[in-house]
């Protein structure tokens, strides 16, 4: 039974790296924009919540909740106030802001907190766990990857039941004649990549809560993140979440034969999904 | 009428200034040869530094701001190259110096699967794919026990001493075999930067250069005036790939201890390498140049400083894309219209040359 | 006073000058039609007034108040909806969709809301839930124009609205006009079919290589004038 507990294991990880995927995978699909700063973002929201945490004395998940309008908050900035500026048909500006970005986060952390491991504790949820015939599910695993379906299932409502979200694929397909619907396309994506952060947030509870982080751990994050939206198709929340499961799968599977192999196996997960279906496994019909 | 007017005309890349720094640049490079006569062995290792930094900095510009290929993953070349040049001398007992022309053909070969994977994503997830990749090299090299797996190793004592050259650069100048060693490394280096400026010059005016600018400008009319932009950027990802391993094989003969988090560093010779080229002027020869002198200074001044220095060479970096994207060469060219490598054709002739001489490419 | 005027409207694309001191004025209720040839400016002008191109302030006044600077999306909140060229609708989006952004910048109470643009375009309802791009184009004008009137707006922008569609198809959408002036709107509309263009507007203007040459009641104006006025062939 070694295998299935690998593979359930797997999907549960999965769970973790769709919420890293599901931010990036709305800022891209609105704006066209990939941010190289999005797995630092992830870490600098895990870094507020343990200081929320350690200083005030708070839940976790209530930090999260109390970082959320914070995160949402430095994104919609960040977005007004810089990443507009980038945007463009050239696609060196968003890269090469991003990437100053990450630096930017990376060391402003290192110099804040120092480069030693940090966990947020969450309790005896830690180590709870479900027993379900011979697999043993920790609680915490389980939770992270019910809030990815929980934030998939939101993210979708919002896109395709709300008027935000019918402006946001509106301004994804035409910012001029969005314009002309009264939609103000700056303020747009500022929101969404406020939305984004929100997700992210919630990403750096279970980063935080599940395993050490230090400053230096984003870039990583960012890459598994980037593997999922690739893998699952530009554009679609549950290929985002399929993307995250088969890198989980395949770190999970990796590691029980050699630990060292985790990542790599990820990586070649990856690279084997691009080999054989280039443009993802839920391409969108409009691209 | 018309025909009398359009035969005055002439095309033309150089300037008079141009020539001028042509023999300028004849003179750096002999003094620059010529360096290790009078120069510490510090200054020899700075200069050797800042030169290495010179070749990634102009192949990455050559990909990202010649060919519109933003790669986050040069360090897979540059650490691939490393290690290759490791491996030639401690399992083949091979000379460094063969490592590194190895290592150059290597790394060439390399970027035929890796460029399979990388060329099938566009724009930004090309920039992440290319570092995926790096990610690929960096843990499988680390899974080389031979080569000292995730700690790395070093070249054994006395293989740079007995490399090529060495000891015959010792008798003459009467200097101990480590001070020899560093001096070949920097003649390397000055003549592999030499070598990398020329020829990227040289491809920049040839037609094969023109077809590049035209299939980063639009890909579509380049593919319609005949031009394969596949082909043009496979050719320039596959010499960025070649001359980063020869730096990087290069580097780690002066360097001689390598562990796969250094080799395949992506601050190191990645990150460092964009801002070099993105504070100096990306598209253009001159902005590396520039660039990595003020990177070299705000290096030693903010040596102390820890996570600082990397904090606000970000900070420069991003303030420099909004502000002056064409970075500081672009701010000087603007004002002053001086050009030291052009490559851009000019029309000369009749009265018009200095309408058309402004802003041939934005 | 006019509802909606431009004075001297000039409008650049980078160093192009497209429009050369342009007045227009439309009246409330009233439709007025601009005609000329590809390239005399017309399309520019409603860029203009939709605030697509920005222009000077007290260049284009709505209401007497200048609103020439103004970006598209304040323009909207101020009641003047555009129909664009090409029709533009969001391929992403479905037909119900597609009319149900037209009011995002303008929600305001009117005679325009979903069940009235069904009501005006049956064809509609029975397509809604598809992608507003898997329409003929006649539906896709339909959407486009729905799309505009859901704002309710005050003025309404027509830009090229029977652009490729079939003679039969476009008799079809201006038959729709009349409710439309009933509602409440006025409107400008473009157009190159100049037939159509008399029998709508109530007054003309035709423009020539970005400035009004010619303008008037379809009644007063002959053919020659319009023939010269729209290719410059003679003096007028």
């Amino acid at each position: 039974m070694m295998w299935l507990d690998t593979i359930v294991q797997g999907i549960l990880l999965g769970g973790l790296y769709a919420l890293f995927a599901a931010g990036l995978s709305l800022v891209f699909g609105i704006m066209r924009l990939v941010n190289l700063a999005h797995g630092d973002l992830i870490v600098l929201a895990a870094f507020l919540i343990l200081v929320l945490v350690t200083a005030l004395g708070l839940n976790p998940f209530v930090a999260a909740l109390v970082a959320i309008p914070v995160m949402f908050a430095l994104g919609f900035a960040l977005q007004y106030l810089v990443l507009n500026r980038t945007l463009g048909p050239d696609i060196l500006p968003p890269l090469l802001v991003t990437f100053g970005l990450s630096i930017v986060i990376q060391n402003a952390l290192l110099e804040r907190f120092s480069a030693d491991s940090r966990r947020v504790s969450a309790g005896a949820l830690e180590t709870a766990s479900l027993q379900l015939g011979p697999i043993n599910i920790g609680t915490m695993p389980l939770l992270t990857f019910l809030s990815a379906i929980a934030v998939i299932v939101g993210l979708n409502l919002i896109f395709y039941r709300t008027s935000l979200g019918r402006a946001f694929r509106a301004t994804s397909d035409d910012r001029v004649t969005a314009g002309l619907m009264g939609i103000r396309p700056d303020r747009i994506f500022a929101i969404a990549t406020g939305l984004a952060m929100v997700v992210v947030t919630i990403a750096a509870l279970y980063l935080g809560t599940r395993a050490n982080f230090d400053p230096t751990i984003g870039p990583a994050r960012l890459v598994y993140a980037f593997e999922a939206v690739i893998i699952g198709g530009l554009g679609s929340f549950w290929g985002t979440l399929a993307g995250g499961i088969i890198i989980g799968v395949a770190q999970t599977a990796g590691a029980s034969i050699n630990p060292e192999w985790q990542i790599l196996a990820g990586h070649i997960a990856f690279l084997l999904v691009l080999l054989a279906r280039p443009r993802g496994l839920f391409p969108r019909a409009v691209d | 009428m018309a025909v009398e007017a359009l035969q005055s005309f002439r095309v033309e890349t150089r300037t008079r200034l141009s020539s001028a720094f042509l023999v300028v640049a004849i003179a750096v490079l002999a003094i620059g040869f010529a360096a290790p006569l009078f120069s510490s062995r510090v200054v020899i290792q700075d200069l050797f530094f800042i030169l290495t930094m010179l070749v990634l900095a102009q192949c990455w510009n050559l990909l990202a701001g010649f060919a519109g290929l933003v790669s986050v993953g040069q360090q897979a070349f540059v650490g691939f190259g490393a290690y290759t040049m490791f491996a030639a001398v401690i399992l083949l007992g091979l000379d460094p110096l063969v490592g590194i022309v190895l290592a150059g053909l290597l790394a060439a070969l390399l970027t035929v699967p890796t460029g399979f994977f990388v060329f099938r994503l566009q724009g930004a997830y090309f920039a992440i794919g290319t570092w995926v990749i790096a990610e690929v090299a960096r843990l499988s090299f680390a899974q080389w026990k031979a080569l000292g797996g995730g700690t790395g190793t070093s070249l054994p004592s006395g293989a740079t001493r007995d490399m090529f050259g060495v000891r015959w650069i010792a008798d003459l100048f009467g200097w101990r075999a480590s001070q020899a060693t560093d001096v070949l490394c920097y003649w390397l280096a000055l003549a592999l930067a030499a070598a990398t400026i020329l020829f990227i010059h040289r491809l920049l005016r040839s037609r094969q250069g023109l077809g590049l600018a035209a299939v980063r400008d639009n890909q579509e009319a380049a593919r319609a005036v005949g031009v394969d932009p596949r082909w043009m950027k496979s050719t320039v990802y596959l010499l960025a790939g070649l001359v980063s391993g020869v730096t990087g094989a290069l580097i780690y003969v002066q360097k001689a201890r390598i562990s796969p988090d250094a080799a395949f560093s992506v601050t190191d010779w990645t990150a460092y390498v964009i801002f070099i080229v993105v504070i100096g002027g990306i598209g253009t020869i001159e902005g590396p140049i520039v660039g990595v002198i003020v990177f070299f200074v705000l290096r030693n001044v903010l040596a102390d400083y820890g996570s600082w220095y990397l904090l606000i060479l970000g900070l420069i970096g991003i303030l420099v894309m909004l502000v002056a994207p064409r970075g500081l060469w672009g701010l000087f060219t603007d004002r002053t219209g001086i050009q030291l490598f052009p490559v851009r054709r000019m029309l000369t002739g009749a009265s018009t040359t200095k309408t058309i001489t402004g802003g041939t490419h934005g | 006073m006019a509802l909606l005027e431009t004075r001297r409207l000039t409008a650049f694309y980078g160093d192009f000058q497209a429009l050369f001191g342009v007045d227009v004025a439309l009246d409330a209720g009233e439709t007025v039609a601009i005609i000329g040839a590809n390239g005399a400016g017309k399309s520019t002008l409603l860029r203009s007034i939709s605030g697509v191109l920005a222009n000077g302030a007290d260049q284009v006044l709505f209401e007497g108040r200048p609103v020439g600077a103004l970006p598209a999306p304040e323009i909207v909140a101020l009641g003047i909806a555009m129909v664009p060229e090409g029709r533009r609708l969001f391929p992403s989006l479905s037909v119900e969709e597609n009319l149900l952004i037209g009011r995002y910048g303008r929600a305001v109470a009117g005679a325009w809301s979903l069940e009235g643009v069904y009501d005006l375009f049956p064809i509609l309802k029975e397509r809604r839930r598809n992608p507003g791009t898997a329409l003929s184009g006649g539906q896709q004008q339909m959407v486009a124009i729905g799309r505009a009137l859901m704002s309710n707006p005050r003025v309404l922008l027509c830009d090229e609205i029977s652009l490729g569609l079939a003679p039969v198809v476009i008799k079809d959408i201006y038959a729709a006009f009349p409710r439309i002036r009933a509602a409440g709107a006025s409107i400008v509309i473009v157009e190159q079919d100049i037939g159509q263009a008399l029998k709508v507007a109530d007054r003309v203007y035709c423009m020539m290589e970005g400035r009004i040459t010619l303008s008037g009641r379809p009644s007063e104006i002959g053919r020659d004038d319009i023939h010269a006025a729209y290719f410059g062939t003679k003096t007028p």
